[in-house]
Parts: C-alpha cells; sequence; structure tokens
C-alpha cells in the first residue's frame, strides 16, 4: 500500500457545531470507553465478586438473624427482597470506582492527550458516564438469571423498568465518581479513601443489607435523607412488579436527581481538569 | 505559525507563594522550522508547551498558533495541532489500532479513512505487526511512535513533542527520530515541529533553531552553530615540552579571532612539560595558524587538539551553571509543584 500523506485526503471530512458535535463526540468517548469491555468481555465479571460473595454469604445468614421478625420485615420471600438489594450494590461498587480508570488515564498522559483534541469538554464526561450503563445492565442480567433457579420470582416488565432506573442511577454516580477522580489527581491515595468513606454509611443507611426497620430511630430518620434508600425501596417495588407504586415514583426522583448534580458537578470538573 | 507576546503563567501555591514558571517569552516560529526548546528541568519549556496547546491559560501575554489566539480560539487551535506529550498519549487499556481508529474519527475522518489513515501510519511507524497488541504490553520505544502516529492522525501542520524521547535507550531515540524526520519530510510543506528537551545532542543535531529557556524566560535564541560559536567557541588544547614557554602560547590564542579564556596546566598523563588551553571562534581553521604562528615563535608544540563545543558549553556560558547541574536540588519542594513548574 502507499504510505504517501495527502493533505486533502485525510482532511477532516465533517466539522460539526453545537449539539450535533456534542452528541457525536460524547458517542466518540462513549465507543472508546466500551471497546476494552468488549474486548475482553471478563472484566465485566470482576465487578460483580463483591456482590456476589454478599449474596452468596450475607443473604442466607439474613433470615437466621432476624429471628422472628423477619416476616414482618423482608417478607415471605428473603431473596425478593435481598436479589433488589444486591442490584444496587453492583451498581454502586461497579460506577464509584470508574473514577479510577481516568485517574489512571491522567496518569498516563491518555487524558491529556484527550484535551488537546477537538473533543469537547463536556462530552469528555459524558460519554464516560454513559458508558456505565453497558456493564451495569450487563450486570445485572447476570444476577437476576443466576437466582431465578434459587427461587427468585421474575416480573419481566417491572425488571425492565428496575434495570433502566438502575442505569441513570449508575450514570449519575459515574460521573460523580469522575469529578471526584480529577479533584483528588494530585494526590490519588485520596480517591479510594473518599469512595471507602462515603460509600458504607450510604448503604447501610439505605437498608440495603439489613431492614432498618429493627434500628434505631436516628438511623431511620437519616435515612430519609440518602438517596440511595429510595432507589432500593424503588427497586423492590419494581421487581415485584409494581411499575406505579409511590415507591418507584421516589425512586425515579432520586435517580434523575442524581444524574443532574452528577453531570453538572462532573461537566464542572471536566472542564478545570487541564490545568 | 506561532507568536508570543509576553507570554507569562504564574501558579499560585499559597497565598505567600507564587510560582513564576514562565515570565514574559515572546517567540515567533515561521513554517516549516523545527525549533527545540532547551532547558533544565523547572525552566518553563513544558508550561510554555501546555499554554500553547491549550492545555493551560495563559497568566497575561498573547499566543497565536496556527494562526488562531490560544484562549479565544481554543477549540480551533486544537483542531490544527499535532501534539505528543510527556507521557503516553495511547491508552494502556487500549489496543494499538483501535486508539489510532478512535483518534481518526475524534478529528473529523470518516470510519473508512480512518481506518485507512490508522493502516497508513502503523506501516509507516513500523508498528503494523502490533496493531492488535494491548498499548500497555508494547516496549517504551513502540509506545512512543504509536504516541507520534496518534499526534499526526489529522496531518496536522504544526507539531508540538514534549519531551519525545525522554526514557529512551540511545538506540530508540535515533530510531523515533529517524521517524519523526521521515514524516515531517512527506508533507508538501514540511510540517513545522516545536520541542522541548533537555537533552544537548537532541537538540543539536535535530533542531534548526534552539531557544535555551531558564527560570522562564528567554535567554538565547539562534541555530546551534551560531549559538556555540558565538557564545561558547571552540576549544583548543596545546602540548608543548618547554613550561617557560607556556606564556607566551597563551598570549597567541588570546591573538586570535574570538581568542580568551586562556589557561595552563601541567603537562598531560603526568608528561613533563605544560598544557594551554584557550577558546578561540573557529578551532579548525584556528589550529593550522596557531601552529605556523607558534613555529614562527619558536615554540616546539608537541600535541594539539580541538574540541567543538557542546550546547552545555553554550548554557555553562550564559548561566554561569552547567546544564546537568542546574536541575533542581530542592527535594523538600512539594512535588505536585515541581510537576507544574517543570
Amino acid at each position: 500500500m502507499t504510505t504517501t500523506m495527502d493533505p486533502t485526503r485525510t482532511a477532516p471530512t465533517r466539522s460539526l457545531r453545537g449539539p450535533r458535535k456534542f452528541i457525536r463526540d460524547t458517542q466518540l468517548v462513549m465507543t472508546r470507553e466500551i471497546r476494552p469491555v468488549l474486548r475482553d468481555p471478563f472484566s465485566v465479571i470482576f465487578g460483580m465478586i463483591q456482590p456476589l460473595v454478599f449474596l452468596a454469604l450475607f443473604g442466607p445468614l439474613l433470615v437466621g438473624s432476624l429471628g422472628g421478625q423477619a416476616e414482618s420485615t423482608v417478607g415471605d420471600s428473603v431473596w425478593q427482597w435481598f436479589v433488589p438489594s444486591i442490584l444496587v450494590m453492583t451498581a454502586l461498587f461497579g460506577t464509584t470506582t470508574v473514577g479510577a480508570n481516568l485517574l489512571f488515564e491522567f496518569q498516563t498522559g491518555a487524558h491529556e492527550r484527550m484535551l488537546v483534541t477537538p473533543l469537547s469538554r463536556p462530552s469528555l464526561l459524558v460519554g464516560r458516564a454513559l458508558k456505565e450503563m453497558v456493564p451495569l445492565a450487563a450486570q445485572a442480567v447476570i444476577i437476576v438469571a443466576v437466582m431465578i433457579p434459587f427461587g427468585f420470582d421474575l416480573y419481566p416488565l417491572g425488571a425492565l423498568v428496575g434495570f433502566l432506573l438502575l442505569a441513570v442511577f449508575g450514570v449519575g454516580i459515574g460521573s460523580l465518581s469522575y469529578a471526584l477522580a480529577i479533584a483528588v489527581r494530585k494526590q490519588e491515595w485520596m480517591f479510594w479513601a473518599v469512595q471507602q468513606t462515603v460509600i458504607f454509611p450510604l448503604m447501610i443507611l439505605s437498608g440495603m443489607l439489613l431492614p432498618l426497620e429493627t434500628g434505631p430511630e436516628w438511623m431511620q430518620v437519616a435515612s430519609k435523607f440518602n438517596p440511595l434508600t429510595y432507589l432500593v425501596d424503588a427497586e423492590r417495588a419494581l421487581f415485584a412488579g409494581g411499575i406505579g407504586t409511590t415507591a418507584a415514583a421516589w425512586g425515579w426522583v432520586a435517580a434523575l436527581a442524581t444524574v443532574l448534580v452528577g453531570l453538572t458537578v462532573g461537566i464542572r470538573s471536566m472542564r478545570r481538569s487541564a490545568g | 505559525m506561532i507568536r508570543t507576546r509576553d507570554l507569562t503563567k504564574d501558579f499560585v501555591v499559597s497565598r505567600s507563594n507564587t510560582v513564576h514558571a514562565v515570565r514574559g517569552i515572546t517567540l515567533d516560529i515561521e513554517a516549516g522550522e523545527l525549533v527545540a526548546v532547551l532547558g533544565p528541568n523547572g525552566a518553563g519549556k513544558t508550561t510554555t508547551m501546555r499554554m500553547l496547546t491549550t492545555l493551560l491559560a495563559p497568566t497575561a501575554g498573547t499566543a497565536t498558533v496556527a494562526g488562531h489566539d490560544v484562549v479565544a480560539a481554543s477549540a480551533t487551535v486544537r483542531s490544527l495541532i499535532g501534539y505528543v506529550g510527556q507521557g503516553n498519549g495511547a491508552g494502556h487499556m487500549q489496543r494499538a489500532a483501535d486508539e489510532l481508529f478512535s483518534q481518526g474519527l475524534i478529528y473529523g475522518l470518516d470510519r473508512r479513512a480512518a481506518r485507512r489513515r490508522t493502516a497508513e501510519l502503523l506501516e509507516a511507524l513500523d508498528l503494523t505487526a502490533l496493531g492488535a497488541r494491548k498499548v500497555s504490553s508494547l516496549s517504551g520505544g513502540q509506545r512512543r511512535r504509536l504516541d507520534v502516529a496518534m499526534g499526526l492522525v489529522h496531518n496536522p501542520s504544526l507539531l508540538f513533542l514534549d519531551e519525545p524521547s525522554t526514557g529512551l535507550d540511545p538506540h530508540n531515540r535515533a530510531n523515533l527520530w529517524e521517524h519523526i524526520l521521515q514524516m515531517r519530510e512527506r508533507a508538501d510543506v514540511p510540517m513545522t515541529i516545536m520541542l522541548t528537551t533537555h537533552y544537548l545532542d537532541e537538540a543539536d543535531s535535530m533542531a534548526g533553531r534552539v531557544v535555551v529557556v531558564d527560570n522562564g524566560e528567554v535567554i538565547a535564541d539562534d541555530t546551534a552553530e551560531a549559538l556555540k560559536a558565538e557564545l561558547a567557541g571552540d576549544r583548543v588544547e596545546l602540548g608543548l615540552d618547554d613550561p617557560t614557554r607556556a606564556g607566551d602560547l597563551a598570549a597567541l590564542i588570546e591573538r586570535m579571532p574570538g581568542g580568551r579564556d586562556t589557561g595552563v596546566a601541567g603537562g598531560r598523563d603526568g608528561h613533563p612539560g605544560s598544557t594551554v588551553t584557550g577558546r578561540v571562534a573557529d578551532g579548525p581553521r584556528a589550529l593550522p595558524e596557531l601552529l605556523r604562528a607558534a613555529d614562527r615563535a619558536g615554540i616546539a608544540v608537541i600535541a594539539a587538539q580541538v574540541h567543538r563545543p557542546t550546547l552545555d558549553d553554550v548554557f555553562l556560558s550564559l548561566t554561569g551553571r552547567s546544564l546537568r547541574e542546574a536541575e533542581p536540588t530542592d527535594t523538600t519542594r512539594p512535588k505536585d509543584q515541581q510537576g507544574q513548574a517543570a
């Protein structure tokens, strides 16, 4: 083949402006981010190890530890109560850690290279955040599929809406994780310190692992201020087929608020990430 | 192609501590030039380049790159320039060919053109066999060639190279340069290249023009040859048997064009006698003349050498410090601040 460089032949063929350019840029960033996942699909499994461990080891203990109160708190099937929790947990572990990928690209110089290309700054964040939906959906489907033989009742339409809600929430949390990465890019260890400090109180105060009804009152009050609580409740309602329930509606409010805050903070951080 | 006026960058570290990384650099680089910005770590080379590539906003002053202002038209500047940073532009989790393909799409090529360009560049930079490999599994030299390929995807007329060969062994360095120069000459109009380096030989052998930067300021700007001739000169070293005539020989050197900095030392390798050294403007021409003059004066010169100056000699004569000694030695400085000021 010829290797002569004719500038006219490789000159930019499209120059878009405004929203169309933003959409194309976002697509490009998202495709670039997804490519390593598609090339190595097993990487998706690693993000599920922690949730699956909780499912296998924590689930059986749950009923026993609740004693006589199990019936009134988690209902008759522990899986109907616990599988939605695990889905939210997967989303949480999967998306709060994605900032580490960006930190790595800060370190290697790949992010700097992207900042000198014509890609718009917001697209660098939105593309990355939207990509989180793909591994998240794959993980959620795997978990549900694994649990059906163990007696988990599937309500297909509710489950579908549940997956969608999870994806929207994941985009928001992913954006926040990227924003955190950008904020601490000069002290990388801070990323994990903050992530770990935030994730466990949020998890416990959402009633995700243990029902809060048996806990002290201050915890029940605190949980009302935790967006994760509404998400977990909504997922439980949706996976029981309750698409039109109040719980589901509050879940959407929490997820949409998370996305709004996440993207706003994330885009602002991304614009400043060059310095 | 590049035009800066009093380009300045201050980093405010704390209320009482501001690092003046770049202090008013004025520079004009014409199309087709290959310019090396040379200076010790922390001199402001990278900060200058980061302003020119729109990564950093200047504190004061202006810069026009490829015809557009770096602040007012940063997006346009980004679409016109190629940039190879200090780190690896290619993501380590990605495959080499995938990154080139993405980069092509980012610069507006359609999928077919991007695929064709990927193949072209892989071949031109000897990477064809490595296209399907993950970037993290490539060697340092291969990764650097890939970075250069990424910077060239859109055939930019202006390429920035920030310490392109740092960390490479001499063989890989030579190989990288061979590829860069080849790519440069392929274009109808030779690509303008601005590179930063702290390797003297790199600036010396590759660049048509050397801009010496120290403490955030341009302290010299000319061809390597002119800098060496004007600022350093060639060093002549003459050995003689009779130490009593050393002073006379030194006086002869002083009388040569550009003759200065003469000195007398003992004989070489324990040889009884003396060695007289000095600087002259043009060593190879001065030496025969010097020998004839010594002959006429009846001084028996038994050994003669000419040392061509290096850019280190230039830096030494400009700043009184050797380029190697000028590296920051204050290790108590916070790491991030060092990074910013570098």
